[in-house]
């Protein structure tokens, strides 16, 4: 998924420093500073390290939640908050899916190829249409026609939501400066939140369900749109805005006449980001009975059947596919004009009215995929385990081990420290305010094991996504090549990637660490190979002529002046490896994301759940603000 | 007869709590001295300027004058932060939201140096979108904007996108658009700086032709002398945000005001810009003179070629009445030096 | 379409002043006709064998259609109360949940059991049984606890569970009775029984999680390990529990407005009731056969008609 991508730099963090942080004061003596904190740490660790007590049961938050779940349990169908409220706001999302659902199943199926085939020509010219009409025939293929409709239907609705909701925002927050500034932290929060922490306070309020998954869907999808619209309205050029107001256009004419269409190609790439978030997002909303193709995700995880996993996933994708190259061809062009949009629609609509069958033939991939994957355990078992040994042995455990064993207090100074040094005082002070929320949720131990994964499986993506980014950005050749893979890479919902994981390495934490680094890995490699191209010509001219080498052009001028989008990747890696090693929960990587998924299955474990889905939210707060400061007060200013 | 424009005491101060600089002592500040003790920028301070119907009136500056804060002011798209400003006498802040658009659809009209046209619109629809605005129906709109078009020589243009035209044709689809809804007065800013060389002379003449041809008010404004020098009427100089000197073309080469604005008009041909008023000297007692006099406002290279043939001093007339007499010593200098000359 | 929708929505503006209770919306029950019938399907194949036959039954021989939903245990129960699941048809006792659902909200009715005992316990290969024969005992367990270590569990013997959702007490048994051992999750059935074919094929230790009826025990031998003796009342607080897993009886659970209004599907499911030796073999049917679970309910239906005549309801 691109969408940690979308960010927007807001106004520099380093605006608190200046002369105020330490880091000003040269190389020289950051560094310095930096090896007496670590010194510091080190001795303070061996001199207070403890074997820590297990993370209690029964902590005064877990019962603080438990008693929150029986009173909306009691009073769901009592109180007036639920009576006319969340039960309303259900009502009206299951009417709004039911609808939706009912239109694409109305259609029949060879109606509704031709419908999105109709549509994609009208909007996005006939490569796309083609490519629609493949992909929906695809479905039927793989005879996950149904579940694909499903999937679709909850997606449009959630996306439908997102835009009504997010677009309006959007504009007031491009428009309305306290808005904007009021909506910022809001959307930074919700925009590292994993998906898993929001499904068990979801089951509280709107129970399970198609209108429950939307709901999360909605929350997890919005931001995005939110944040597209705003830079597209912001980015409109001001001049012609001006020209326009010179001319006597009233505010909603300025809105209306000129700020919305000049802003349509980024409100379709809203529209495209925010689909790809949230068909992401629906997929694992069948954890909590949304129907779909996430439905045979989770049956495939659940029976470790990579072969039937594998049918879905691709439908998966290859929906994905479709709307991203749907949309993003429509956010390029404009589209057919009436009189010949007319046509194509009403030859779509001539199909619905045909009485065309669903025959297709059936192809799958599940038998050849199981005989495949049943050969790689075999042959594998050796090789695999042994990596799987080796990185819990030497690197997981012994990062646990000393994550676990420090003191909280002290892993907050550390915090507060490093922060400090690296991020500023402010985003040192909400990373460490973060550290005592998790501690006072009483799941400490849980914590810092998902610290210790994450940590691993981030150096990991590092290591990987840089060293490709790097390779992508010296090699043409192998750049394009990547491309398209990393293209349908981040079209990919989280959740497929779990499934060779599984496959490969069996339950365990290293399995999470494998699928969140598969995950990263995309982005990292766009955004450090971007950097590194990014860097003027001029200069790499100017250091070539000076009779640099390839390899002091790299490291002595490439690296030092992508510095930002390097940092920008470690950033946008560390947040999107927590989301997964939290999913991993799924797949036996324990700790916080088991407590999650028990939250949600075991009603003695519902306080717990609920508040290892607020740890989890800590967590990502302390790791997005550590290594978000660090690129925006150190990076190239943009 | 009333001014088109009247600026009076305008100031415009940008930054926090601005309106506390006007009328304090902090408003004798130099710029550089407000900035570094309130963190205010004053980019127009206190103007004051009228301009007549039918001119056209230019304002030049560097950029960083407050040139184009200036002409902002004037229709409130920048709203000023002291001052007057009066369209035809009618006083321009005390507008209601509803009155100042009223203004700006029908009274009016602006033409920007990067254009501001609407991307997504065909260039028939661009110079419709003020009528549009107003609730002219479709047709109406059209043929107006075609009339426009016409006008500046774009016909044959209607249904192209802005993105497909040059940036001087660009700029003529501004020109189309400020002149559509017949406003009493344009506005440029800076309009032709983002062109090349010879499209802006070609745009000038465009300029030159349509003031004649329609006669609207023009306030021009620009930070190329030449340009200011071969259109205005009047020309105010603007520094750091103050009025310098307003005068015709001629004033500002034959008497700057100061020595920033002599630095600007140095490398001006003067005899290109001087009249004969500024080289007539009093004819002396029982001087032979030439029998067919010069009027004063001929242009000083148009007189050489008659002075240098006559041999005589050539009388110089305001009207009928004899002012002084020019021969080949007066108009040397100015063809030649950069001599301060004085009017007499 | 439009129309109706219009109409659901004057309906709402009407039905405003009541307040909208968390069913609102369902589908009207489709009492006494031919209508849909939403069975929960828990994770774990042995409930998926009761669930493919009676969903067999219900569509071919009633001539219901059939939902099935992919859902843990708990969120089941809350189904009920959402109107999106009609039955649960293997429950394990869930006591609390029963206290919950059927006696306070009264959205539940229990509707008889299916006949299975289910037992949990902890097992160890058969090999190990031999090898070392005293590791039956939970007292002796902490002996051995080098022999369990893995890379999950941090130098303790590992105890391998399943899905988080499984009724289990096993970290409080860990606890309470002071083993050497960290509970480790595999996260799914497939993934516990995979870790045991392993253990047996390639003789690795291992000490997990499980529990009858179940397809496994019909092709390899495992030997549960003796906890402490069940006494009634003993696992009350799951917190402090320091006994066996007691001997269930497996029971379905369907949604009260089933049960009023479900007919003769309702009759099918309160009717349904076989053995262990039956699951099992629609189980192995399902897991190593490779069949569709209507498949595989298919041949089990055509093989033991007496089984299941009596479960249709008279009239049909």
């Amino acid at each position: 998924m691109t969408r940690p991508e979308l960010r927007p730099g807001g106004p520099p963090a380093g605006r608190t420093g200046g002369g105020d942080r330490w880091g000003v004061r040269g190389p020289w003596s950051t560094r310095t500073i930096f090896a007496i904190l670590v010194v510091a740490a080190a001795g303070a660790y061996l001199g207070f390290r403890s074997t820590p007590a297990a993370d209690s049961a029964d902590a005064a938050a877990f019962r603080f939640f438990d008693s929150v779940r029986e009173w909306v349990d009691a009073n769901r169908d009592s109180h007036p908050l639920f009576l006319f409220g969340v039960n309303y706001l259900r009502l009206g999302v299951r009417l709004l899916v039911e609808a939706v659902s009912a239109a694409l199943t109305g259609l029949g199926f060879a109606g509704l190829v031709a419908v999105a085939g109709a549509v994609s020509l009208v909007l996005a010219g006939w490569r796309a249409a083609l490519l629609a009409v493949a992909g929906f025939l695809s479905f039927a293929v793989l005879g996950l026609w149904t579940e694909s409709v499903d999937t679709l239907a909850l997606t449009l609705a959630a996306v439908l939501l997102s835009v009504l909701i997010g677009v309006p925002l959007g504009i007031l927050a491009a428009r309305v400066r306290w808005i904007g500034s009021a909506l910022r932290p809001v959307l930074d929060v919700m925009q590292i939140l994993p998906t898993f922490a929001y499904l068990a306070p979801m089951t509280l309020l709107f129970l399970i369900g198609s209108p429950a998954a939307v709901i999360a869907t909605l929350i997890y999808a919005v931001p995005v749109t939110i944040r597209i619209t705003q830079l597209g309205i912001a980015g409109v050029a001001p001049v012609t805005v001006e020209a326009a107001a010179a001319q006597g256009s009233t505010r909603w004419q300025l809105l209306t006449k000129v700020r919305l269409p000049m802003a349509r190609p980024v409100l379709v790439l809203a529209v495209n980001q925010t689909i790809m978030v949230a068909l992401s997002m629906v997929v694992v909303t069948a954890l909590i009975d949304a129907p779909g193709l996430g439905q045979n995700i989770v049956r495939a995880l659940e029976r470790v059947n990579v072969g039937a996993a594998f049918d879905a996933g691709l439908a998966i994708v290859i929906m994905a596919v479709v709307l991203d190259r749907v949309t993003t061809a429509a956010s390029r062009r404009r589209p057919l004009p009436w009189r010949l949009a007319v046509p194509v629609l009403a030859a779509a609509a001539l199909v619905v009215l045909l009485p065309i069958g669903d025959r297709v033939p059936a192809l799958s991939f599940a038998a050849p995929v199981n005989r495949l994957t049943a050969w790689v355990e075999l042959h594998w078992y050796a090789g695999t385990e042994w990596l799987k040994n080796t990185v819990t042995g030497y690197l997981l455990n012994p990062l646990e081990n000393l994550l676990v064993t420090t003191p909280w207090w002290l892993f907050v100074l550390f915090v507060l420290g490093f922060g400090l040094l690296i991020a500023g005082w402010r985003a040192a002070l909400v990373a460490a305010a973060a550290a005592v929320g998790v501690a006072a949720l009483g799941l400490w131990v849980h914590a810092m094991q998902t610290l210790a994964t994450v940590l691993v499986a981030t150096a990991l993506t590092l290591l990987g996504g840089v060293w490709a980014g790097i390779s992508c950005a010296r090699h043409d050749r192998l750049a394009t090549a990547v491309r398209p893979l990393l293209d349908a890479a981040q079209t990919m919902p989280s959740f497929v990637y779990l499934l060779p994981a599984v496959a490969l390495f069996g339950a365990s934490r290293f399995t999470a660490i494998v699928a969140a680094v598969i995950f990263a890995v995309p982005p990292v490699v766009r955004l450090v190979e971007r950097g590194i191209r990014d860097v003027p010509p001029t200069v790499v001219e100017a250091a070539l002529s000076a009779g640099s080498t390839p390899r002091q052009l790299l490291w002595k001028v490439q690296l030092p002046m992508a510095r930002g989008g390097l940092l920008l990747a470690a950033n946008q890696g560390i947040v999107m490896v927590l989301g997964m090693v939290v999913v991993g929960g799924l797949v036996g990587a324990g700790a916080l994301g088991y407590d999650v998924v028990a939250g949600f299955s075991q009603r003695e474990d519902f306080g717990r759940g609920l508040a290892a889905g607020f740890a989890i939210v800590l967590l990502g707060v302390l790791l997005d603000r550590l290594t978000q400061g660090f690129h925006r007060s150190k990076g190239p200013s943009s | 007869m009333t001014p088109a424009i009247t600026v009076t005491n305008l100031w415009k101060v940008f930054g926090p709590r601005a309106d506390r600089v006007v009328g304090t002592p902090l408003a004798g500040l130099s710029r550089a001295e407000l900035r570094e003790r309130t963190g205010c920028l004053v980019a127009v301070r206190d103007v004051s300027f009228e301009v007549r119907p039918g001119e056209v009136f230019v304002v030049m500056g560097l950029s960083g004058s407050g040139k184009s804060t200036l002409v902002r002011c004037l229709t409130r798209l920048i709203e000023p932060t002291s001052g007057e400003v009066c369209l035809d006498g009618e006083p321009v802040r005390a507008m209601s939201a509803k009155r100042l658009r009223e203004l700006r659809r029908h009274r009016v009209a602006m033409v920007f140096q990067h254009f501001g046209l609407l991307p997504h619109r065909q260039v028939l629809d661009n110079v419709a979108y003020g009528l549009e605005i107003q609730g002219v129906g479709r047709a109406e709109r059209h043929r107006r904007a075609a009339q426009m078009l016409a006008l500046v020589g774009l016909t044959g243009h209607e249904h192209q996108l802005p993105e497909q035209l040059s940036g001087g044709m660009q700029q003529r689809v501004g020109l189309a658009r400020a002149l559509a809804t017949d406003p009493e007065v344009l506005l440029f800013d800076e309009p032709f700086s983002a062109l090349d060389p010879l499209i802006r002379r070609d745009m000038q003449t465009e300029v030159r032709r349509l003031h004649a041809e329609v006669g609207k008010t023009l306030v021009f404004i620009t930070h190329d002398l030449t340009e200011a020098l071969s259109l205005g009427d009047r020309i105010a100089v603007l520094r750091d945000g103050e009025l310098v000197q307003v005068g015709a073309p001629e004033d500002l080469v034959g008497a700057p005001a100061d020595g920033y604005v002599a630095d600007f008009v140095r490398d001006v041909p003067r005899a290109d810009v001087l009249t004969l008023r500024w080289v007539t000297r009093p004819a002396a007692d029982g001087e032979e003179c030439d029998d067919v006099p010069l009027p004063q406002d001929t242009v000083i290279r148009d007189a050489v070629p008659r002075v240098l043939r006559s041999g005589r001093p050539v009388p110089v007339v305001d009207g009928d009445r004899r002012v002084g007499v020019v021969d080949a010593e007066q108009l040397l200098p100015a063809l030649l030096g950069h001599r301060r000359q004085v009017p007499t | 379409m439009r129309i109706s929708y219009v109409a659901v929505v004057c309906l709402l503006l009407t039905a405003g002043c009541q307040g909208a209770t968390s069913d609102s919306g369902d589908p009207a029950p489709s009492a006494g006709s031919k209508g849909t019938v939403n069975l929960a399907i828990n994770p774990w194949v042995g409930y998926e064998s009761n669930a493919a036959v009676i969903e067999y039954l219900l569509e071919k021989k009633l001539g219901y259609t059939v939902e099935t939903k992919n859902l843990k245990e708990e969120i089941s129960w809350q189904g009920f109360e959402t109107g999106e699941v009609d039955a649960i048809v293997e429950n394990w006792g869930h006591d609390d949940l029963k206290k919950t659902y059927i006696e306070e909200k009264k959205v539940a009715v229990d509707a008889g059991p299916t006949g299975n005992t289910g037992i949990i316990g902890w097992y160890v290969p058969q090999w190990m049984a031999d090898q070392y024969p005293d590791i039956t005992d939970w007292k002796n367990l902490n002996k051995y606890a080098g022999l369990f270590k893995t890379s999950e569990s941090g130098g303790k013997g590992q105890l391998l569970d399943g899905d988080p959702s499984y009724v289990t007490n096993d970290e409080a048994l860990v606890a309470n009775l002071k083993l050497n051992y960290k509970v480790v999750y595999s996260g799914s059935e497939a993934a516990l029984i995979k870790a045991a074919q392993q253990a047996t094929a390639q003789k690795k230790p291992l000490l997990f999680y499980f529990y009858e009826p179940q397809w496994l025990f019909a092709k390899e031998k495992y030997v549960r390990v003796k906890l402490p003796e069940y006494t009634a009342g003993c696992d009350a607080d799951p917190k402090k529990v320091a006994c066996d897993y007691p001997e269930y009886v497996l029971d379905k659970i369907v949604s009260k407005k089933f049960a009023d209004t479900g007919g003769a599907a309702y009759q099918l499911v309160k009717n349904f009731k076989w053995t262990n030796d039956d699951q099992n073999l629609v189980s192995d049917y399902l897991t190593n056969q490779g069949m569709t679970p209507e498949r595989a309910a298919e041949k089990w239906v055509t093989e033991h008609e007496a089984t299941w005549k009596p479960w249709i309801p008279a009239g049909n």
